[in-house]
């Protein structure tokens, strides 16, 4: 056989070979880049199948990851993601790398499957790097993310667990791709993935706004992986946040979420103190005016909520007070 | 009843189902010991689901969990990988001296917990590959390559993994002290501390605590000496050998430094 160094990293894809001890010596299937199938009727369900009688314990579990989102605006791409790996029950770490850098002008988020995720991504960033040296030209955010989603196709229906969004800037301007193991591949502008996606969903679409300026578009991410990390049992860690610009990805921030809880709370309670003081002045405000009206009317406590509520433009003030 | 010779209902009855199975060429099951009936799986050839009705099929169970712990601790210019040498099988210890612990290089130790035979497989198939590496390259394996390597080489098994739960700790080019922990499909982290096997949720709070000072808010976050470390890890292990089964008889630490790999051993309780 060869004996000079394997180019094997020059071939386009990892195939998918059945794992014969007849063909493959211990040394090939070990040295080799193919990826192995049992051989067994039908693979796609063997791993499955061979736990389905196991104690809990004793099955395995992989890292799985979960809230990462990401938007396009108008000062190019936010991503955001949490930290925290969960092993069936046992948090497996809490520190994940969930952004994925591809290469300086590419970025990939993990959710699903850990192993799946940073496994494909490397390998499309190699592919990547394939492309610009054979095309003189940096690859496109489009054909990157069919790159992989094509490569995850191919694998269907044997148990990848992989939901990412391929982001970057390149000559067309910023794009953002989502790209998942079923083969979905969608272009979109706002995209969140994972278990705690349904939280971060519900804080982004109500601040969202293309026009955002890069501090608050920074600010509404961190503060959406933020409550999904609060509801998500799977979610939690640390908040990464990076941001794409036309020179390439630049990594903003990375919390503990503990502090962006203080944040938050600090928050709530500046708006809380500020509608208590509004609140505070219109009432006394009305006070008076109840004074004024009539002394001992029995309407007199309705006048005054009413009369506040007409100093808040909710209701009309009343025609007159019996 | 058909040609496979399936239970008929009325074994339910009897109470003891898988005495009547055929023990057809497969592996052990995992945590299988005498008595117990296994839970049938819901889908697959001609199988119905509960022991209680229908009848009971074993398949090709390929995997079984033969316990132990393993850990690798990082220091700023030292590691120390440690692991128990426990063998165990549901509820039998066959060995109680089975080494976890593959000497890649001077500068780099892996241990691996889980099915021993997977291990040992692992641990041959990257031996061959760091010769490999060695006469490709006139230099040893770094700490990084090393770690890429192994990840690289637990995903080509993506369909049908090595059960092996690893944990790799070395020095890297720059003299620096790293762990590495995977989980059975290879998605791997650099860290500081960690541990993996029967006794990871007992030992890695710990670590956490201990190590890398997490949930200390305040604290001023001191790097332990080698000696100071192995302490602690004799410590660990002799606390995790008390609560988990799995864990005990002796345990093999490596201490990694500039120098070289050191190895040390000392026992835990035999029960």
């Amino acid at each position: 056989m060869a004996s000079g160094p394997s180019l094997d990293f020059l071939s386009t894809s990892f195939s998918l070979s059945r794992v014969d001890d007849a063909r493959l010596t211990p040394l090939q299937e070990g040295t080799s880049s193919a990826i192995a199938l049992p051989l067994v009727d039908r693979p796609a369900n063997f791993l499955r199948d061979a736990f389905a009688g196991a104690a809990e314990k004793d099955r395995l579990h992989f890292a799985h990851g979960t809230t990462t989102l990401a938007f396009v605006f108008q000062g190019g791409i936010i991503a955001a993601v949490d930290s925290r790996a969960s092993m069936g029950q046992y948090v497996g770490s809490g520190t994940v790398k969930k952004i994925i850098e591809i290469n300086p002008y590419l970025l990939g988020t993990m959710a699903g499957g850990a192993a799946d995720c940073s496994f494909w991504e490397r390998d499309l960033g190699r592919r990547c790097r394939l492309y610009q040296l054979r095309n003189k030209q940096r690859i496109s955010v489009a054909a990157a993310s069919k790159l992989l989603a094509n490569t995850v196709y191919g694998y269907k229906g044997m148990g990848l667990s992989m939901g990412t969004m391929i982001m970057g800037w390149d000559v067309s301007g910023p794009h953002l791709h989502y790209v998942d193991s079923e083969g979905t591949r969608l272009k979109g502008n706002k995209f969140s993935v994972g278990s705690g996606s349904t939280y971060a969903y519900g804080v982004l679409d109500a601040g969202y706004s293309w026009d955002m300026g890069v501090e608050d578009a920074i600010h509404l991410a961190r503060r959406s992986i933020y409550h999904a990390t609060h509801r998500d049992a799977a979610s939690g860690g640390v908040i990464n946040v990076y941001h794409v610009k036309e020179e390439g990805w630049v990594k903003i921030s990375s919390d503990d979420m503990m502090i962006i809880h203080e944040q938050v709370k600090a928050e709530k309670k500046a708006v809380d103190d500020a509608a208590e003081a509004v609140e505070g002045a219109a009432a006394s405000g009305a006070e008076t005016v109840a004074a004024v009206g009539s002394a001992a009317d029995p309407t007199a406590a309705q006048d005054t909520g009413d009369a506040s509520a007409a100093s808040r433009g909710d209701v009309p003030p009343p025609a007159s007070s019996t | 009843m058909d040609a496979l010779g399936l239970l008929r209902p009325a074994a339910s009855v009897s109470g003891l189902p898988a005495a009547h199975v055929p023990h057809a060429a497969s592996g052990f099951a995992l945590g299988d010991h005498a008595g117990r009936a296994p839970a049938a799986p819901a889908e697959g050839p001609g199988v119905v689901a509960s022991a209680s009705s229908g009848p009971l099929q074993r398949r090709f169970e390929p995997y079984q969990n033969n316990g132990g712990t393993v850990l690798a601790v990082a220091g700023k210019d030292f590691c120390v990988v440690a692991s128990d040498t426990r063998l165990g099988l549901g509820y039998s210890i066959p060995s109680r001296k089975v080494s976890r612990i593959l000497k890649m290089t001077d500068k780099v130790v892996l241990a691996s917990s889980g099915m021993q035979a997977d291990m040992m497989t692992l641990h041959k198939t990257l031996r061959m590959r760091l010769v490999k590496y060695q006469q490709n390259h006139q230099k040893d394996m770094s700490l990084t390559a090393a770690s890429q390597m192994l990840s690289n080489m637990l995903y080509t098994r993506r369909f049908f993994p090595y059960y092996t739960f690893n944990v790799l700790g070395g020095i890297d080019e720059k003299g620096e002290g790293w762990a590495y922990g995977y989980d059975a499909i290879g998605s791997h982290e650099k860290v500081s501390a960690v541990c993996s096997g029967t006794g990871q949720t007992l030992i890695q709070p710990v670590l956490d605590n201990q190590i890398e000072f997490k949930q200390q808010w305040g604290a001023p976050k001191v790097d332990l000496s080698l000696e100071a470390t192995v302490e602690l890890i004799r410590d660990a292990f002799t606390s995790a050998g008390e609560r988990d089964i799995y864990t005990g008889d002796y345990v093999e630490i490596c201490k990694i430094t500039k120098d070289g790999v050191e190895v040390e051993e000392f026992q835990l309780k035999f029960d």
